[in-house]
């Protein structure tokens, strides 16, 4: 009886990373001599959305790279949707740190978007004007129509960062990955942005977001993930979001008055 | 000027100060994007050691030995610098000075040493090139361009930048979307599948490529120039990256044209009584036109710009 139940909740867990739309397991990243990231798992729940939370310098935007392959990892490996990365890239979205490009490069908006057709056009294919209609109905969902001419540098922060999600949204994904899409942005732009992402998750698609204001999780995510080099819990924000939990990945960089006027779940 | 003159004496350096100029340009758009520039001022020096080496290895003044001599130098010089970046930790630009600078002073010091009196190799060959002594002497005229005969008897340089021109295009028309994608966003990039470290790495060895081809008929100081100052100007020109490509090769053009006829013609024009280098002229002219963008190019201030 005991060896039978084993096995089905052995059954149970294997199905749960086998269909999950990313899981990850056993993550090590070094960039020097310290780990960023030490024996990281995490299995995203499909449908939801989830932040990674964690101090500066956590790793957070490291795991996030290293499950996509961006940066090679010491040991660990990533299946997405039970499979492996290189099988799956049509189905991931990646919108890298608005900061890590040079927005002076010189390019038109909907160019940028363009990028997210790549798998659909591939090297030499010609640019039909379906392709141009899909590129500009994503910067309408993110209400950036009027700006599909402008040069990129002539954007503000949050317009950046906005034609970065019409680029995800081009790709057609079901697995969204997105490092810090409310850093430096005009509260606008974060609601607009946070629409976009309730609108995937209605549509059944998968949201994963590295996410720094606190304040906003309960608002935002159904699921965290709370990580300090090592992973220290994951789950339903009703159930992971918890002091305890705060405390053990923020240290005493976060403050016991701060904590009190978070939403968090009991525990 | 009479076709009987011009074709042999000017036509073939023209065309060839021309293909070079953009051959270099082409690529020099991607590397000033990336930031690094200085890739181009560094494989046009090492060139030296190399095509030095080549020479005293094979003992004759060819073409094919110095330019392979020039590519294993190169890449030798690509190996280094990625190891002083590493070990030491230092910053690129940094790596790659010390490496071009010390390579090229081995290659001067080599270059000293070797008895090379009897055959046209000396530091100043490598820094001007001999474009001026790059002619036709099969020409008569116009008629020639449908001569076989005399066709044969163009020089080899005009063929092999040719071809490298030729090459350099069809990679960049191939990987047109892959080199814009993974130079504006090599994170994303590497996130759709693209190899990043593949495509930069094959820039720099078109680059490579370029530069030495370019180099045995001109010299570094055209390579170094074009690398540069047509991508620079054209990037003052234009917000769109397909057309700063298109203004790079016009301005690589006007800087091979304008600076062959006014080394040639100017000083004589001034009252002095000797043309001067062209090379050292196409590369100033590129200089001049540069700084011509950077007081007058419509995108030179970039972060206000107008919308258009």
């Amino acid at each position: 009886m005991t060896v039978a139940l084993a096995t089905e909740q052995g059954i149970a867990a294997v199905d749960l990373i086998a269909e999950s739309p990313l899981a990850i397991r056993g993550m090590t990243v070094s960039y020097g001599e310290k780990p960023a990231v030490f024996s990281v798992d995490m299995t995203v729940a499909e449908g939801a959305m989830t932040a990674i939370i964690g101090p500066n310098g956590a790793g957070k935007s490291t795991l996030l790279k290293a499950a996509l392959g961006v940066i090679k990892p010491l040991a660990g490996q990533a299946t997405v949707f039970g499979a492996s990365l290189k099988t799956q890239r049509a189905r991931i979205a990646y919108v890298p740190q608005r900061a890590s490009v040079d927005w002076d490069f010189p390019t038109r908006v909907l160019d940028v978007v363009m990028m997210g057709l790549y798998r659909e056009l591939g090297l030499l294919r010609r640019v039909r004007a379906h392709h141009i209609d899909k590129a500009t109905d994503c910067l309408d969902r993110v209400g950036m129509a009027d700006f599909a001419d402008r040069q990129i540098g002539q954007l503000s922060g949050g317009q950046q960062q906005r034609v970065f999600l019409a680029r995800a949204l081009a790709q057609g994904a079901d697995l969204y990955l997105l490092d810090e899409p409310f850093a430096g942005v005009d509260a606008a732009t974060e609601k607009a942005i946070i629409s976009v992402l309730k609108s995937l998750i209605d549509e059944g698609k998968t949201v994963v977001a590295v996410h720094h204001d606190l304040a906003t999780v309960t608002e935002y995510f159904d699921h965290v993930f709370l990580i300090n080099t090592r992973k220290v819990a994951e789950g339903p924000v009703s159930e992971a979001f918890t002091s305890g939990n705060l405390i053990a990945a923020y240290g005493g960089r976060l403050a016991t008055a701060q904590i009190d006027q978070l939403d968090l779940a009991a525990g | 000027m009479s076709g009987a003159e011009f074709v042999p004496l000017s036509l073939t350096p023209l065309l060839i100060g021309v293909f070079s100029a953009i051959a270099c340009a082409l690529p020099g758009n991607f590397l000033v994007l990336r930031r690094q520039a200085l890739i181009g001022d560094a494989i046009s020096h090492v060139v030296l050691p190399g095509i030095v080496v080549a020479f005293l290895v094979t003992g004759v003044v060819s073409a094919w030995p110095m330019m392979i001599g020039a590519a294993l130098a190169s890449l030798v010089a690509v190996g280094l610098i990625e190891a002083i970046r590493r070990l030491g930790k230092i910053e690129p630009g940094a790596a790659m000075g010390v490496t071009f600078t010390a390579m090229f002073a081995g290659g001067v010091l080599l270059l000293e040493q070797t008895d090379t009196s009897s055959v046209h190799l000396d530091v100043e060959h490598a820094l001007y090139g001999n474009l001026e002594s790059l002619i036709w002497l099969d020409a008569i005229g116009w008629e020639s361009l449908l001569d076989a005969s005399a066709l044969a008897g163009l020089p080899d340089e005009l063929l092999r930048i040719f071809m490298t021109l030729i090459g350099v295009c069809l990679f960049i028309g191939l990987f047109w979307r892959p080199l814009k994608v993974s130079t504006f966003d090599p994170g994303f990039a590497e996130a759709l599948g693209m190899r990043t470290g593949l495509i930069g790495l094959s820039l720099v060895v078109v680059a490579a490529v370029a530069a030495v081809a370019a180099f045995d008929a001109v010299g570094s100081i055209i390579v170094i120039a074009m690398f540069i100052c047509p991508p620079a100007a054209a990037r003052m020109m234009t917000n769109q990256l397909g057309k700063q490509i298109g203004w790079s090769v016009v301005f690589a053009m006007l800087s091979a044209i304008l600076g062959y006829v006014l080394a040639g013609y100017g000083p004589l024009w001034l009252g002095a009584n000797h043309a001067v280098s062209a090379a050292g002229m196409i590369a100033t002219i590129s200089g001049l036109l540069l700084a011509l963008a950077a007081i007058a190019g419509p995108c030179r201030h970039r972060s206000g710009a107008p919308a258009h």
